[in-house]
Order: structure tokens, then sequence, then C-alpha cells
């Protein structure tokens, strides 16, 4: 089964419900912070951050919102061509005794989440670290798991899965390909 | 990129690569933890055949704030008495597995020899060779004219800035680095030097050229000035003096607190360092708020995290 | 005795095709057709270019002192194989060459090992210090009949020395052959002053170096009557001083080296050692006129300057490494790619700058630079203008590999050397004979 798996009223409807069970999950938003992984990762964290801000009208969505580069904590590196290195920026709330919930689009192995999570390490001390992604393509090779998925899509490794999303590739939807690699 | 040898070798869009990581690394030096696990398992070599406590320094820290394990060789010798040779030096560091290796020689082209010699593979980082190049000094500071005088510096270049550099151009590296980054990014150039201390052959390089320091804020809008070292033996050669007095240099060259009064408001100074204050600058500009001396060093350390991690992060042959 | 030889159908100076017979060391026929002696080894000369051997006015042998870079046998094995058959030794040895008793050392040699004449130079101060002269005469009067003298390496730098040398080799019609350097101008210096050097960082060695020591030295010799030889010109200023002092009645020479006149300072670039050599090599502009000067008669020699180097004074940094360049082997090719195919010159034009001025000039030209003709010394070098040949610094015979012309591909080359009617190099190329010629 290739083709668009989501459009975009999916996304929206998967992006609602996520900031709904982060609500739920942690009693509201008072301690909650979200860190958007580059590239796509960063505009779902923003969109969640106004979903919970429309409930929680004291959630101040730009202030606990921010920015998680992983690039320098990756395991790959030598493997692959110099990458360019992207921003981080801490939310002004700062993350000491928050709950941390990483975005993300896609989970498939687990190793830039292993990544993030040493990236955390070096920003601060969170009370918890949480993990949001939109979709869940299976394959771990690594013990971690989200807590919130917008869908589980199972794949087979090779198998491509694409995010598109408004703020960078000017529409939103998950389409799965024939690709030869890894997402 | 391979090595980094001369920033003629750097491309516009290198260079603001450089720099744009250079900021991110800067960014991750404000933080509580600056370790970055990045070059864990590499190995730098700082090879310094020439004393630089200064520059050995930041690369050590530029290494170690991205995890890489340093070893410090310094190589004694000079052109008088040769010591050990470059290519002995070099084989024994291939044969310890060097990474990269950061070069300081007393000789022009020693890095680009070290690079080339077929002696070892690891990427060569030059830090400053003979009176050729330095280009992690021109980086940073490029560096820091940017992040001073250009709005929203990611990404951006130095375009439409003039950068004065006043002083030895002969026997400069830095100088050398310098316009050739500085053109690269689209800034103009004007050296302020005595005749004397102005190389034959200047007239293709990509700047202009006035022989007092006055002329210069005369006759163009500064944005940055660097002045740049007088070494001591370049006035007390006797007959092969290159002016005739200190007092005579700082007259016409040296940077005191009424010609930094007639540059532009926002115009920015610096000075590679180690500074001769009363010589070249007087303490009154030195320490004025417009120096960014000091902040120089520090975009060092980033701009060389940068260099390294350029050099070293990505996949073996991949470049 | 060496067997006769028979040079069959060579192109005598690159004009007339001839047979060259060779017995007991002389040229006994010369003609389109020639009466073979019995036993002679033919050789089929078909294409090749016959010129009376090749003459270097400028030999960095190394020996005695450096003979792990040279000695006089390796570099007379590479002066044979270069197409030389007389080579002036330079003085700069250790000890320097500035008795009677060094350079009667070196002439012996040469003349033992037999494959090229060594004609010593002699130096004209004491240790080239350049204080006080050497004991000229007693060198010119010596078995090795020492006519130039130099202290090539340094220039005779002080007016006033440089003054009584050349009044002083009057008295044995020698002359002072000059190393043209202002050495206060030179100080450290690396490479040509100009605008690569400003570039590359490496101290620069300006042209006036050079030009002023000429000037000066031409209105000495105007001055007090006397010859003086200028080493490897390299620079259009220098070119110009020289056609001046001739025009004006002065006797100077002048000689270029092949590496001048095809190298730019440009290959300063990789800063390979390999390059740097003393003077310096200059600009397109200056090779220009070099090619130009030595075409019109300016220039009145070539000259290798071959100056071997152990490789610990090359593999190392370009203002550690010592000056000089190897020359003795590939200075045919050169000449030939430059001047020759480039039409500058013909193969007669070679024979007079490459033979018979320098045999002039060193006072050797009653054994050397002699015409082609019967009852003339059997000094001949058959060269082929089509055996292109890539240089390899490994395949020389000389013993040091400083070649700067490594990987570069030259046009043709000496394929037989005759001293005296022996063979002293033959290229493999033509089936040597087992019997009657030195391996």
């Amino acid at each position: 089964m290739t083709g668009t798996l989501l459009g975009a009223p999916d996304i929206g409807r998967a992006l609602t419900r996520i900031a709904h069970e982060i609500l739920e999950r942690n009693d509201g938003a008072d301690s909650v912070v979200l860190l958007g992984i580059p590239t796509r990762g960063l505009p779902l964290a923003e969109r969640i951050a106004h979903r919970i801000a429309e409930v929680e009208p004291d959630f101040d969505a730009d202030a606990r919102c921010g920015a998680l580069d992983i690039t320098m904590y990756r395991d790959d590196l030598h493997k692959q061509p110099t990458r360019a290195i992207g921003t981080t920026r801490v939310p002004s709330a700062g993350i000491d005794d928050q709950v941390v919930v990483l975005v993300d689009d896609v989970l498939h192995t687990g190793r830039t989440i292993r990544a993030a999570l040493d990236a955390v390490k070096d920003l601060g001390r969170p009370k918890a670290v949480q993990l949001a992604v939109l979709v869940d393509r299976g394959h771990r090779e690594l013990p971690i798991r989200a807590d919130f998925v917008g869908k589980n899509l199972p794949t087979s490794r090779s198998e491509r899965v694409d995010v598109h999303l408004e703020e960078i590739d000017g529409d939103d939807a998950v389409i799965l390909s024939a690709g030869r690699s890894d997402a | 990129m391979r090595h980094l040898l001369s920033t003629q070798d750097l491309s516009r869009d290198d260079a603001i690569l450089i720099l744009d990581t250079a900021g991110q690394m800067a960014a991750t030096q404000e933080r509580e933890v600056r370790k970055l696990p990045t070059l864990r398992g590499k190995t730098v070599v700082n090879l310094f055949f020439e004393d630089s406590t200064r520059t050995r320094i930041s690369f050590e820290a530029a290494a170690k704030r991205l995890s890489a394990d340093v070893i410090n060789f310094s190589a004694k010798g000079s052109s008088v008495s040769k010591g050990e040779s470059l290519k002995d030096t070099a084989l024994t560091l291939q044969a310890m597995g060097a990474d990269a290796v950061v070069v300081r020689h007393w000789a022009s082209g020693a890095a680009y020899q070290l690079a080339h010699g077929g002696w070892l593979h690891g990427s060569v980082l030059n830090a400053g060779d003979g009176t050729h190049q330095h280009p992690t000094q021109a980086l940073l500071d490029a560096f820091t004219m940017r992040r001073h005088l250009v709005g929203s510096p990611e990404g951006a270049g130095l375009d439409g800035l003039t950068v004065a550099i006043v002083g030895d151009v002969l026997h400069s590296r830095v100088a050398r680095s310098n316009v050739q980054l500085l053109h690269t990014l689209g800034a103009k150039v004007v050296l302020v030097a005595p005749p004397t201390l102005v190389p034959v052959g200047i007239a293709r390089w990509p700047c202009d050229v006035v022989h007092t320091l006055d002329e210069a804020i005369e006759g163009y809008d500064i944005d940055a000035l660097m002045m740049l070292r007088v070494q001591r033996e370049r006035m007390t050669g006797g007959g092969s003096a290159f002016f005739p007095s200190p007092e005579e240099y700082t007259r016409l060259f040296g940077l005191d607190g009424d010609r930094l009064g007639r540059l532009p408001e926002h115009a920015i100074v610096m000075h590679p360092g180690p500074m001769n204050r009363g010589l070249e600058i007087s303490a009154e500009a030195a320490d004025s708020p417009r120096s960014v001396i000091v902040e120089q060093v520090g975009n060092g350390v980033a701009v060389r995290m940068a260099a390294l991690y350029l050099l070293l992060a990505g996949e073996e042959g991949a470049q | 005795m060496s067997r006769p030889i028979v040079i069959l159908n060579a192109s005598l100076y690159g004009d007339t095709t001839a047979s060259i017979v060779v017995e007991d060391g002389v040229i006994t026929q010369v003609g389109e057709t020639v009466d073979a002696p019995e036993g002679a080894w033919e050789i089929d000369a078909s294409g090749l270019v016959a010129l009376p051997g090749l003459v270097d006015l400028h030999t960095h042998l190394r020996e005695p002192g450096r003979e792990d870079a040279e000695t006089i046998e390796t570099g007379s094995r590479a002066a044979a194989v270069g197409g030389w058959t007389a080579v002036h030794a330079m003085a700069n040895t250790n000890p320097v060459s500035d008795t009677a008793g060094v350079v009667e050392q070196v002439y012996s040699r040469g003349q033992e090992i037999g494959l090229v004449d060594v004609f010593p130079v002699g130096a004209v101060t004491v240790g080239l210090k350049g204080e006080h002269l050497s004991e000229m005469g007693a060198m010119a009067n010596s078995r090795a009949r020492v006519r130039l003298f130099s202290d090539d390496g340094v220039c005779v730098y002080d007016p006033v020395i440089m003054r009584r040398a050349l009044e002083y080799v009057k008295t044995f019609d020698g002359a002072v052959v000059q190393h043209a350097q202002d050495l206060r101008l030179t100080e450290g210096s690396q490479m040509h002053e100009g605008e690569v050097s400003a570039e590359l960082g490496l101290a620069g060695w300006p042209a006036v170096a050079e030009e002023s020591i000429v000037a000066r030295d031409a209105l000495l010799a105007e001055h007090v009557g006397s010859r003086v030889h200028v080493q490897h010109l390299s620079t259009r200023g220098s070119v110009e001083i020289v056609r001046w002092a001739k025009d004006r009645g002065i006797a100077v020479t002048a000689e270029a080296t092949p590496h001048h006149l095809l190298l730019t300072h440009e290959s300063a670039r990789t800063y390979d050692p390999l390059f740097k050599v003393n003077p310096p090599l200059r600009t397109e502009d200056d090779v220009e006129a070099l090619r130009a000067a030595v075409a019109d008669g300016t220039i009145d020699i070539i000259a290798t300057d071959h100056a071997p180097h152990a490789s610990e004074d090359k593999d190392c940094e370009w203002a550690a490494a010592s000056f000089g360049m190897l020359g003795l082997e590939t200075a045919v090719g050169v000449v030939q790619k430059v001047l020759v195919d480039s039409g500058l010159m013909t193969w007669r034009d070679v024979a007079r700058v490459m033979s018979e001025n320098p045999a002039r000039i060193g006072k050797v030209d009653h054994l050397h630079g002699r015409p082609l003709a019967v009852g003339e010394p059997a000094n001949i070098t058959l060269v082929d203008p089509k055996a292109a040949w890539t240089v390899s610094a490994d395949a020389l015979s000389s013993r040091a590999r400083n070649t700067p012309y490594g990987g570069i591909e030259l046009p043709g080359r000496a394929v037989v050397t005759l001293l005296r009617g022996a063979p002293t190099h033959i290229d493999a190329s033509l089936n040597p004979p087992t019997e009657g010629v030195p391996a």
C-alpha cells in the first residue's frame, strides 16, 4: 500500500488529539514545554503548542516551545556526508524541572530520540521527558517508545515515509513510497 | 572540505557555512554543559613548530569541547637549526592515528606540504604557516565582524562593509588570510602600511593600499579597523629596519583616542593579539567599548570548533 | 684503443646528411659515402642530429665533500648520458677548490673515470669567503690548467676584490665567472619577488639584486680591460644590461640555464623545494627575454648549473631546503623543447651555445667545441630529436633525485656520446655492441 496515507485533515485531527493527551497525562500544561526536533518536528511542536493554548489560555505557546538540534549528538556522523548544524532554542521558560515533550515527525529506529535525550541532558535537568510523534513506523533498534502517536503505520524496512508540512513543503501529507532505504 | 590551509581555497558558501556553524557552536558555549559528544573517538594533534600558547589553547579548547582526544606535540627547530623534519613528524603522527593535525610552523607552506606530501591521511588545519596564512584567525575576525556589523548574521556575508587593516602587511599571515576571506565575503579591504611593509607584487590583491592611517580614516567609511602587531625585530634591524623609529610609526599608524573618535560611530576595533600597547594601539583605544579584542579570543574557540566539526564529523572521503 | 666507429647518415648540425668515420679518437672521414674500416661499429644515425660534444660551463659535482649527493663518477655518468663531453666543476666543494692541490685532484679523478673531461673552476677567494684572493696563478699553472675562476654559490660581492680578481686573471688569459647576487638585497630570500611571493608569503628575491651586480661587473670589466662571464642570467633587466655592455665593446659573456628558459615562479605554488633554485625562477616575461637573448646571441651559452642535493636537503620545508636542481641529463630535451621546436633556433645554433661558445669561454676550445671535420678530436654527441621521453627522477644516472622535471615529457635526448672516439653513452635503443665499448 503506497501513496498518501494521511491528508491535511487527518494530520490536524492527530495533532489536536496529541495536544489533549499531553494535557491529560500531565494534569494540565503548567510545567509542559515542547522541544521540536528540526526539521519537521519544529513546526509540529509549534502547532501542538498552539492547540494546547486554545484549551489552556494561560499557556504561552511561544515561551513554552523550543527547538532541539541533535546533529552533534548523532551516532552516525561518520557514515554520512557532513551535516549542517541546526539551531537549538531553549524555551524561555527553561527546561529544568519541566516536563519536556520531544516532538518529531516520524519515529523509526529510535536513534534520533536517543541523540535527543543526550542533547536534553546537556541543556538541563527536566522533571520528565515524553515523546510525541506524528507517525510511528516501527522497526525500533533501541528500547524507546513514544508517549503520544498520531498514527501507527506498519511499514516494511524498504519503504519510505515522507512527511510534508505546510510550513516547509507547502502542503500537509504523509506519503508512503517504495523507496530503497530508511526514511 | 578535507583540509583548511588557506582562505583562498574557501568559496563564499564554504566560508558562510563555517561562520554559521561557528554561530551554533558559540550558542552551545553559553550553556551549563559546554562539552559536546560530537567528535568522540577522534584524535586531534596540535603540532606546534613555533610557540604560540594562545593559538594552541584555543584549538585545544575547541577540540576538547567536541570530545576529541587532543595530543600536544611541540617540535623544536627553526630555519637555522632544522631539527626534526616535517616528513618524519608527519609519519609519526600517521602512526599515532591522527584524524586531524593542527599545524603551526615557522615556514610558509609547511601546512600545504603536510597536507599534500602523501605522508599522512588526516585532515590538516593550518594554524599559521610562516608569513603565509592563518585561516582560522581570518574566520574568527569575519565571525566577529558579522556579529557586530550585520543585521541578521546567519547565512550572510560581509557585503558592503569596509575593513581597514593597519600595520605590517608584508610579514603578516593574518593580513593575507583576511584580505582573501573578506573579499570572498563581499567586504572592501583597505590596507594601511608604510610602503616598506607592503609586499612587492601586491597589485593584484583585491584591496586598496594607503600609506597613513589618517588617509584611511578620511578616505573611507570604515566599519572595522584591524590593527596588526608590529614585531620588535622589524624596527631594530639597524640598516634593515622597516621604519625609522617606534615613535614615527605610532604617529603615522598608531590608533589613539583622537583617531578612534574620527571613525564612524558604529566602527569596531580589532587586534589579533598580543598587542603592543603604546605602539600600534593606545590603551585608550584598546580598552574602549568599541574594542572587540577580547571577544575575538572567545570567538576563536567557536570558529575552531566549527572547522574541526566540518573537517572531521562527516563520512570519511565523502567530502 | 676503442673500435673504429662509423656513424651512418647523420644530420650534421641538423643541416646536411653525411656519415662520419672515427678512428683512434679522431674523425678520419666525413662525407656522403665513407669507407668503413674493418671491425667498425656501425651506428645507423638516420634521423639523428650530430653535434660537437657538449660543453657545460657550470656543473656541481659535489666531490670532495658531499659524495652523498654526487660524485665525480656519478656526475660524469650523468654528463655522458646528457650528451656532454666536458664539464666545468664549480669550486664550492669541501674543501673548496681554492688551491692547486684540490683542482688537480678533481681534474685527475675526472680523467681517471674517463667519461667526460672535468675542468675544475677555481675559487676567486679563499674558502669562497670573499676576503682574500685565492692563489689563482698556482691553479692556472697546475695540471688542471684552470682558466675560469668563480665563487659560484656566493657572489664576489666586494667591488674591490672583484676589481682585483678581474685584473689578476689577465695574467693567464682567464676570466672571472660571477654569480651575480647582491647579498644584502637577498638576505633570507626564497623566491622571485613579485605577485607570487607576495601571495605565498615567501621572502622575495628582487630582480635588481642580480641586475645591479651584472651592471657593476660589466663596468668594472670595462675599466680594467678584463673578461667577465655572468652565470645564470635570470631577468629581462640582466639581458638588457648585457646587451648594452656588448654594444659598448665590453668583454662580457653570459649564460642561461635550461630551467630559467622553461620554468617560472608559478612553480613555487606547490611549495615543492625541487623548484627552489638560485637565482630563483622568474616570470613568464623574463623567460621570454632569456629565450630571445639566447637566440640573438646576447646570451652566449646555455649551462646547466647541475646542482645535486641529498634528498634530506630537499624533502623539507621550502625555507629550510637547499637551492639548486639537476640539469645535465635533461638539458638537451629542454633546449630542444623551448628553443628548437619553438623555431627560435636551429641545431646549428645549439652547437654554438652548448659546445663551441662554452669551449671558447672556458679556454678549452683546442679540445672541445671543434668542427665536425676530418682531423678533429672525435667528441661527438648524437641527438635523437624524435625520442620523446618522460623524465623520472629514479631513472636518472645522477646520485641525486632533485630534478624539477619529474613527470614532464621532453621531446628528445642524446643517444650517443663519444669522447675522443670512445662511446661514453649509448642509448639502449641503439643495440650497443658488446665488445670494445665501455658498459
